[in-house]
């Protein structure tokens, strides 16, 4: 019988299987941020054990609230910082080389198929997009990854999720996520991967890849996965040519890590995307999710582009096309994020920055921020935000406040009507 | 090993988010302790009280499907620790906050929906405790002058954790 991808990862990373069902993983990555990883390192520190299994192996960014906005802040950066400098961390990226966590450190070629890849971060799922096992985790797993290189997962179980015919005009990834999470409900995939097949995630960019395993977890997910294949080589090109010398080399080793034809999955999805409009959030809840049709005309106070779901280049310029030569309504604030600094240096050369600032958006620097209510664009109560992030409970981006989730196609339609609104009318 | 048991909060919704237990403008805390005034505070259930005395009292939660999804914040485990709250008893949890309870020696138990019911059936009496034996795999609510006992599942690995007290001595005696 043949494998998943989550089931070749698992077996060729096991170390030990302490109890049936228990799998305790070899990693290959641990990644770190400035909130979860400062507690793990104090808790080290009291235990006497300040160590590190492996130096290359950890890669560390603060970018949850940077520059920091206050003593708090600043402390819990300077614990990473310090850290990382004790430890000779040599991809630690602070202020001026930072940018949020999954979409920096695929831009810098940290991930590769096959790999395991953990960070006290639910979002982490994302990195699977290079047909890696990525999972988020807690802080005392993320101390453990640090200190012994090890993390233990229950067996993988996989959801096939079949993305089939062709996606619409001015409908994304990102509105395939929303129907998708809609669909399985907020728990449809708990302790399962989510694995995306089909000719509409063969024929996404790694960008959109990105895009779609990012929100796994808003169905419970443990990792999204998506197929390495061609795509994933071009990507990833600049970082291996030395190791492979030709693409058709790496895209042999890359393919071993895909699922076999004759693969079990627990459950598979068929949805044909063909007839999807682009969707728009309504609840609390990410599954809560209904065409932008019955949603258009709602008013919204905030308009906030960027975050690890929909802050990369290939994002801006669907919003700045949308946005081109227009002004956003007087009652929005406009925000964007780009997610990190090479995404905004290359916006900035395309001259989307321009754009987005000839419209009336604010560029802030790159960092999570609004998206999780820290900072750049906290709501005020009562206030409503149309946003490319990717969680809408209550309070996410501010106490009282309400969050939208969209494509940054339709939160650009909305800035410019101040109100939700269709993107297909401007493209 | 931890003991679990007393006094019982219910909170009779599904998918309690750790945003609701934890709000994010608090994970700046850099102690545990800290966190303690800021237990569920934006968490909106009709006749619930963050700061009320049921809340201080607690030292089970039992709640619906789902619990704790969201972010991987072990802030809200700790929130939970530090309120002197030491187990939840839920239909389901979403992984990564059950696998942080678990890390941290602390209970987080499945029942079937109907013996969930069951628990919430004694909601309304003022003075319902439970008594949580791990090992034995056994829980027993009491109240209102009744009483219930209920057999629960845990994963081998789970109960050891809770029995070693947590994932960080047990992974570094043994790899
Ligand atoms: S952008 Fe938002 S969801 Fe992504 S890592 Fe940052 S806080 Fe988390």
């Amino acid at each position: 019988m043949g494998k998943t991808t989550a089931e070749k990862i698992f077996a060729s990373h096991l170390v030990d299987e302490p109890f049936p069902g228990t799998r305790v993983l070899r990693l290959d990555v641990v990644l770190c941020h400035e909130i979860t990883t400062p507690i793990a390192i104090d808790d080290l520190m009291a235990r006497g054990k300040d160590r590190i299994f492996d130096t290359a192996k950890i890669k560390a960014v603060i970018d949850h609230v940077t520059p920091s906005k206050d003593t708090k802040t600043a402390t819990q950066a300077k614990i990473l910082r310090d850290w990382a400098r004790r430890h000779d961390i040599k991809d630690f990226f602070d202020v001026g080389f930072n940018g949020v966590c999954h979409a920096l450190f695929p831009e810098k070629g940290f991930i590769r198929p096959g790999y395991t890849v953990i960070m006290g971060d639910s979002h982490t799922c994302t990195h699977g997009a290079f047909g890696a096992f990525a999972a988020g985790v807690g802080t005392t797993d993320l101390e453990v990854g640090i200190l012994k290189g090890v993390c233990a997962f229950r067996e993988p179980k996989t959801i096939r999720i079949n993305l089939n015919g062709t996606l619409p005009r001015g409908v994304y990834a990102k509105d395939v996520i929303l129907y998708v999470i809609g669909q399985l409900g907020v728990n449809g995939a708990t302790d399962r991967v989510m694995e995306f097949r089909g000719p509409v995630a063969d024929a996404m960019t790694m960008e959109s890849r990105m895009t779609l395993c990012n929100m796994a977890i808003e169905a419970g997910g443990t990792s999204g996965i998506c197929m390495p294949d061609a795509v994933t080589v071009d990507y990833l090109w600049p970082f291996i040519q030395h190791e492979y010398g030709a693409k058709d080399a790496a895209l042999a080793d890359f393919r071993k890590w895909c699922s076999d034809d004759d693969a079990e999955y627990e459950k598979v999805l068929d949805l044909d995307v063909s007839g999807l409009e682009p969707l728009v959030t309504y609840g609390y809840k990410p599954d809560l999710v209904k065409p932008i049709s019955e949603m258009a005309g709602t008013p919204v106070d905030q308009v906030y582009l960027g975050s690890c779901t929909n802050g990369r280049l290939e994002d801006l310029r669907v919003a700045a096309a949308i946005l081109k030569g227009k002004k956003i309504a007087p009652n929005v604030r406009g925000i964007l994020s780009p997610a990190t600094p090479k995404v905004y240096q290359d916006a900035m050369h395309e001259g989307l920055l321009d754009i987005f600032m000839d419209a009336g958006f604010c560029v802030t620097n790159p960092t999570c921020g609004a998206c999780l209510g820290m900072s750049n664009g906290v709501l005020a109560e009562g206030e409503v935000c149309a946003s490319t992030t990717n969680r809408n409970f209550m309070g996410r981006m501010g106490k009282g406040g309400m969050v939208h989730l969209m494509s940054p196609a339709t939160s650009a339609a909305t800035a410019i009507e101040g109100q939700m609104a269709d993107p297909r009318k401007y493209l | 090993m931890k003991t679990f048991g007393g006094p019982v909060l219910f909170l009779d919704r599904a998918d309690i988010n750790t945003d609701e237990i934890i709000p994010a403008k608090y994970l700046t805390e850099i102690t545990k302790e800290d966190l303690k005034p800021y237990i569920l505070e934006d968490l909106k259930l009709p006749g619930f009280d963050p700061k009320g005395p049921k809340t201080k009292s607690a030292r089970v939660i039992v709640s619906r499907a789902n619990f704790g999804c969201g972010s991987s914040r072990e802030h809200a485990p700790w929130v939970f620790e530090v309120n002197g709250i030491t187990a939840v008893v839920a239909e389901s949890f979403a992984r990564i906050f059950r696998q942080n309870m678990f890390n941290c020696g602390m209970a987080a138990i499945e029942l079937p929906k109907e013996k969930v019911d069951a628990l919430f059936g004694y909601a309304n009496f003022s003075d319902v405790t439970m008594a949580l034996d791990v090992e034995g795999q056994a829980l027993t609510i009491k109240g209102g002058g009744k009483e219930d006992t209920f057999r629960f599942d845990i994963s081998p690995f789970d109960k050891a954790l809770v029995l070693a007290g947590g994932w960080v001595d047990y992974a570094d005696q043994k790899y």
